[in-house]
């Protein structure tokens, strides 16, 4: 062998990647900040720099990269229409989600982290290891990583660049939930179970991108869509079990029936506003991913696997809406309800149509400002000291803190889907094309997605009334159940929600007309 | 985007002039309920006027718009007003609008005048109340709820006052919510309701299927092109919604215990406005029902069992508002009955709404007006003999009796009589069963109002001890007069000439001369004559000098205790609904022998216990995480192996 | 082909083969010379104590050096091949190359600075 074959540098159109890279280099930034920031500045300079970041991204975005749509890196990044909106709507969502996160109540560092594993709140070891120099920032940058790996996950356009995403959203995931400061056990035993269940569907996606490829002799999305269309590779046999596999690996992680049970571990165990970003951020990732596998990738075979996906969406919704009726930990409801309305976008997803591709990302949108803001709610919500996250607690509040309670309740409606707030236009946006252009499949999921909203009203409504029919049980001094009154970061994150929800409930037709503009994939 | 719309009757023009301000009707009390409600307490000492004032705003506004459709053509007066954009997904376009027209406009007056009425009585009667800022605010919201129910252009919007109206009647119930035995009551109004409302929302999604669209002109549009079967699915879902909001058989259970709340609510909510808005939807989507002939019938048919329902509970309560109660089930299906009659019916119905929106609001005041003398006493048992110190409460109450009797020339008269009348027109066994049952209802109702007024105005003073009934002030005495005028007269204006009918002409369309199966001048006999018997046996009971009530509910008849249970509603309910819920839980996932407990009605039940099974799959290790993962996993690819 | 589902089948087969066949293998044909130092616990003939400092558990400080030891070795392997061909690739690997190096050593940093690398 004489010489090595010339080597090509790929091109790469760096505007089209501009935000992902901001996001990085503020993440590295992030690492060195709370590598040699003084302890008492870290917390603002954290907060100060992720925020930035994350604003300079969405910034250079809406700037630049828009005019920037190209397949970019050899084919395995495809900066296109539903990326962009995706990314942005990612952008915007965690900077709001890190205001939640920055939260102190008046402490030392984030009210919602622990600074080292085995601690107490308000213990004198916690306190030492605060003198130390541990300190909770660290979720700052993890925050940055995780939305770098989501930025990557839905515009990937191959299938290795994909799992590369998923496990780079994953990885500081499992870390974060294991975070809490408070119920350290719960949160150490989600983060673990998080991080065992993650990497057996990492697995299932791995063994379904290696069918794949045994199929299409690719693992570019392009080329696995001309190997379909080209009809014969003579490996047929090993590609609808290659996309169940690999969808099954996605479905991991929005949390779809049968492989859901880690969300309520982990959306319990999980600190307060790590889960509102998991919830929100996660699943606009996770469906961004699906949404260019099964439209840009494997949309000429869907007639062999649809079926098998549409049980899984009929199944989501049924046991998400049934299952939230039963709980009496607010966090846990929440992520039942996070599953049910993963089944409700599924529905959309498998309209195939261009107006499916809207209907989705706008609900996507819509169900992760009003989720941030509900889970920031709850983090306020405390009786002695700690998260009232049971039920029961939330009896009454209506009466003491009347804001409160009303802005929770119209989040509340806006998850049970009543007209005139968000959820209701993204339910209407999910389901009209699933009507049109889903056959009878399609109106069937949807009629099953009409009785599994009813059930879940029911649950919502039930919270309502409690909170303003039933009187809070007597409580002595110090054991109220009181809303802690928040941060400008956390009462700016909460408006936000709440004038998206209101805002994309009257007024949604910019915001579709934005996501129908944009739902067109490239190859 | 085109704003002119053809509607099967006539065309609907885009609004212009005074109809183009239709929005403020919904915007003043919308205004006020948040002025009230985010201004706090500082707007505790002039917001109960405040709010009283933007509800007599809306109704000038309401007659200006009225005014202005009065000097156009009659062809000329369904006026659409396109608000917004509101969802335009793709080929789905969902526009915000309003739709005044003929049948619109005549709830928008009923709404707002009665309603603010109300409000003044309510000044008076919520004086003393610490909290009557929130009240009022409660109400406000109400009333743009409703109207946003009856101007709304399409079914969607309509589901948003549908639910708006639900909320506010919550709040407003649970308002003098002190009694905690009185959760369990709240929570069996919050499912029944729910029922209702799931039936609207699958006939919306049903409609969308079949239509493209859910604004009443698409939908009156294709009904021609639809299956027959699609309407009838259509017709009976929207009729699950109407008769859980108005209280009809079998989703009527839950208006006797709405009484607890304030009220002027009962009057408002529960007498003239919400509890009126299935018979607006059913006459709304009178195209569906004419094409649906089956639905049709089912409407009447549960007319007609709801108002003898009704009248047979009315006969046997004690309690004064629950008499009413029942008496408005009853009337409401009336209504209902003549909305199910088709073309003949359909302007009757909405009159006799209009009519019974006075007579039983002012009754409804007057029982306040009583209660408020009697310390909040509800027992007709120990009252009596109050004509001699409530004079004005008497004489208003009796108004409204003489009208809802149907003694002519009073209101009642002139609209239920036609509707007995419309009963009777048709073929077979049907308008004798239909007819018969109306004319029965009516019988039974002189009974027992004759009853209700007797008990409580005359006989002698069964008092309890330390009460002295007193008049109430004038803020609530002037709006029981204005009502009793209405009571008296209301009927007679909008029957003459035929004025009312024409007037919604165009909206339900004309129907051509038919005749009942007995002539009109007999059934219009036999009508007053069992009228004046049922009242005359009240009074031997109930009214003479020499009659003797006593002040503890005798045990009574089988009969009475059954109407005194609600003809075992509930117990149906439980054994119907509930128990089988269980067991078909049990028996769907495994035998156990534990309860459910928590669940309130027999759906919720189902779902609850299944949802408590279910959650025992949620061990909390993860290797049974992972087994559940694996199992989906062969699951899936099995299924589809197999389906290959 | 007769069933799709067989090359799957096939790869099944072949996977537990390629256990159960190397597995079996070293039983059948690996040397089996038995002696004294073979049965003890260690061969390098470290008596085992009885019951160990803590319980018989490692201390974590032995696994976070591990990890630490793996992630910088291996991402350190990526120099190699960019070394032996750094004549063909040119300025722009030399770029991607400092920016890897950049990022490997804000990991370093970071470790260093919060006590990472210090064993107590």
């Amino acid at each position: 062998m004489s010489a090595l074959p010339a080597f090509e540098a790929v091109a790469v159109d760096y505007w089209a990647v501009a935000p992902m890279l901001v996001v990085v280099a503020g993440a590295l930034l992030g690492v060195l900040v709370e590598a040699f920031a003084p302890r008492e500045s870290r917390h603002s300079a954290q907060v100060a720099l992720t925020v930035g970041t994350l604003v300079a991204a969405f910034g250079v975005l809406v700037w630049r990269s828009v005019n920037h749509h190209s397949v970019t890196f050899g084919g395995s990044v495809a900066v296109d229409g539903p990326a962009l909106f995706l990314q942005g709507a990612l952008l915007v969502m965690s900077s709001v989600a890190v205001l939640v996160m920055a939260e102190r109540f008046g402490g030392v560092g984030g009210d919602a982290f622990t600074p080292m594993g085995a601690s107490t709140p308000g213990s004198s070891q916690e306190a030492a290891a605060a003198k130390a120099g541990y300190a909770t920032s660290e979720v700052f940058p993890l925050t940055l990583f995780a939305v770098f790996g989501m930025m990557i996950f839905v515009s990937a356009n191959d299938l290795i660049t994909m799992f590369v995403g998923l496990e780079v959203l994953s990885l500081p995931l499992y870390v974060m939930t294991g975070l809490a400061r408070r119920r350290r056990l719960l949160s150490q035993e989600a983060a673990l179970k998080y991080f065992l269940l993650g990497a057996f569907s990492s697995a299932f996606f791995l063994f379904g991108a290696a069918l794949i490829y045994g199929f299409a002799g690719s693992t570019d999305l392009a080329k696995i869509q001309s190997a379909i269309a080209q009809g014969t590779t003579g490996m047929d046999g090993l590609l609808v079990p290659g996309v169940l596999l690999l969808i099954i690996g996605l479905l991991f992680k929005v949390g779809a029936v049968p492989f859901h049970m880690w969300t309520p571990d982990a959306y319990q165990g999980a600190p307060t506003p790590v889960t509102g970003f998991m919830a929100a951020c996660t699943k606009v990732a996770a469906f961004g991913a699906i949404l260019r596998l099964v439209y840009v990738g494997v949309e000429g075979s869907r007639w062999d696997w649809r079926l098998g996906i549409a049980a899984i969406a009929i199944l989501t919704m049924v046991v998400g809406a049934v299952l939230s009726v039963t709980q009496t930990d607010v966090k846990r409801l929440l992520a039942y309800s996070s599953i049910a309305h993963a089944g409700f976008i599924l529905v959309g997803v498998l309209a195939f149509s261009k107006a499916a591709v809207s209907g989705v990302m706008f609900y996507l949108v819509a169900y992760g400002f009003a989720t941030i803001a509900a889970f920031a709610i709850i983090s306020m919500v405390r009786q002695g000291g700690s998260e009232a996250s049971h039920l029961s607690q939330w009896a009454g509040l209506g009466k003491r803190h009347p804001v409160v309670a009303a802005v929770f309740s119209l989040l509340l409606l806006a998850f049970a889907g009543i007209p005139l707030t968000s959820g209701f236009t993204a339910k209407f946006a999910a389901f009209a094309p699933a009507v049109t252009s889903g056959g009878t499949a399609g109106v069937l999921m949807v009629i099953v997605g009409v009785l599994a909203s009813a059930v879940t009203a029911y649950v919502y409504v039930r919270i309502i009334v409690l909170m303003y029919f039933t009187a809070a049980p007597e409580a002595g001094e110090g054991e109220e159940v009181v809303a802690l009154m928040p941060s400008i970061g956390t009462t700016v994150a909460i408006t936000v929600g709440v004038l998206a929800t209101i805002l994309l409930g009257i007024w949604p037709g910019w915001a579709l007309d934005l996501a129908g503009r944009a739902a067109q994939f490239m190859l | 985007m085109t704003s002119f719309i053809t509607e099967a009757g006539g065309a609907t023009v885009a609004a212009s002039g005074a109809p183009a301000l239709a929005w403020l009707l919904i915007v003043l009390p919308l205004a006020g309920a948040a002025i009230l409600l985010l201004g706090g307490r500082r707007t505790d000492s002039f917001g109960p006027l405040l709010a009283t004032a933007l509800s007599w705003g809306s109704f000038v506004v309401g007659a200006i718009v009225m005014i202005a459709l009065l000097g156009l053509p009659s062809d000329g007066r369904s006026q659409h007003l396109a608000l917004w954009n509101w969802v335009p997904a793709g080929s789905f376009q969902l526009d915000a609008g309003l739709l005044v027209d003929q049948l619109s406009m005549s709830f928008v007056l009923l709404i707002t005048f009665v309603g603010s009425l109300i409000h003044v009585y309510s000044l008076g009667y919520m004086e003393h109340d610490p909290d009557k800022r929130r009240f009022f605010a409660y109400l406000n919201l109400f009333v743009a709820a409703m109207l946003l129910l009856v101007l709304a252009d399409s079914y969607l919007l309509v589901f948003v006052g549908w639910e708006g109206v639900g909320l506010a009647s919550y709040l407003l119930i649970g308002f003098w919510n002190h009694n905690p035995a009185y959760a369990t009551a709240a929570n069996k109004a919050f499912f029944v309701n729910r029922v209702g409302d799931l039936g609207l929302s699958l006939a919306i999604m049903l409609m969308f299927v079949t239509f493209g669209k859910v604004d009443y002109a698409t939908v009156n549009a294709g009904v021609s092109q639809a299956s027959t079967t699609a309407l009838t699915a259509i017709g009976l879902l929207l009729l699950v919604g109407a008769t859980g909001k108005s209280a009809q058989f079998p989703l009527q259970s839950w208006l006797g215990d709405a009484m607890a709340g304030p009220t002027p609510v009962s009057a408002l909510i529960h007498a003239a406005t919400m509890v009126t808005a299935g018979v607006y939807l059913v006459v709304r989507s009178h195209a569906i029902y004419d094409a649906a002939p089956n639905a049709q019938l089912a409407v009447a048919i549960v007319g007609a069992i709801t108002l003898l329902y009704g009248a047979i509970v009315g006969c046997a309560k004690d309690d004064i508002k629950k008499a009413l109660a029942a008496s408005t089930m009853s009337q409401i299906g009336y209504m209902m009955l003549a909305a199910g009659l088709g073309p003949v019916g359909y302007a009757f119905a909405i009159m006799h709404l209009l009519t019974h929106g006075f007579f039983k609001a002012g009754m409804f005041l007057g029982a306040g007006s009583v209660m408020h003398g009697m310390k909040d006493n509800v027992n007709m048992r120990r009252f009596g003999a109050l004509s001699t110190v409530m004079k004005i409460t008497w004489v208003t109450f009796g108004l409204g009796w003489l009208a809802i009797l149907g003694v002519p020339p009073f209101s009642g008269f002139w609209s239920k009589d036609k509707i007995i009348e419309a009963a009777f027109i048709g073929e077979g066994i049907r308008p004798w069963l239909l007819g018969g049952a109306a004319l029965i209802g009516a019988g039974i109702t002189a009974f027992y109002m004759s009853r209700l007024f007797f008990m409580t105005f005359y006989g002698e003073k069964r008092w309890e001890k330390g009460v002295h009934p007193h008049e109430s002030p004038l803020t609530m005495t002037v709006p029981m007069m204005v009502l009793a005028v209405g009571s008296a007269l209301l009927g007679f204006v909008l029957s003459f000439n035929s004025m009312f009918v024409h007037w919604l002409a165009p909206v339900v369309g004309e129907h051509g001369e038919e005749h009942p199966v007995l002539s009109v001048p007999v059934i219009t006999g036999l009508t007053l004559v069992l009228v004046a018997l049922g009242a005359g046996y009240a009074w031997y009971v109930y009214g003479r000098k020499e009659a003797v009530v006593p002040t503890l509910a005798p045990e009574g008849s089988l009969l009475t205790r059954a109407a005194r249970a609600d003809l075992y509603q509930d117990a149906i309910n439980e054994g119907l609904f509930m128990r089988p819920g269980i067991h078909a839980t049990r028996a769907l996932v495994f035998a156990d022998a534990k309860g459910v407990d928590g669940a309130a009605g027999g759906l919720a039940a189902m779902v609850g216990g299944l949802s408590s099974r279910l959650r025992q799959l949620q061990t909390g290790y993860v290797r049974s995480y992972a087994l559940t993962m694996l199992a989906g996993v062969v699951a899936v690819l099995g299924t589809m192996w197999v389906m290959q | 082909m007769t069933n799709p589902y067989v090359p799957l089948l096939i790869l099944l087969a072949l996977g537990f083969g390629f256990a159960a066949l190397s597995v079996g293998t070293s039983l059948v044909v690996g040397p089996k010379r038995y002696n004294r130092a073979k049965a003890e616990a260690y061969e390098c003939g470290i008596q085992p104590t009885p019951r160990a400092q803590g319980g018989g558990r490692v201390p974590i400080k032995y696994f976070l050096t591990a990890m630490l030891f793996i992630i910088f070795d291996v991402e350190s392997v990526f120099l190699y091949p960019f070394a032996v061909a750094f004549n063909q690739l040119g300025l722009f690997a030399l770029v991607e190359m400092v920016l890897f190096i950049i990022t490997v050593f804000v990991a370093y940093a970071y470790v260093w600075k919060r006590g990472g690398l210090e064993w107590d």
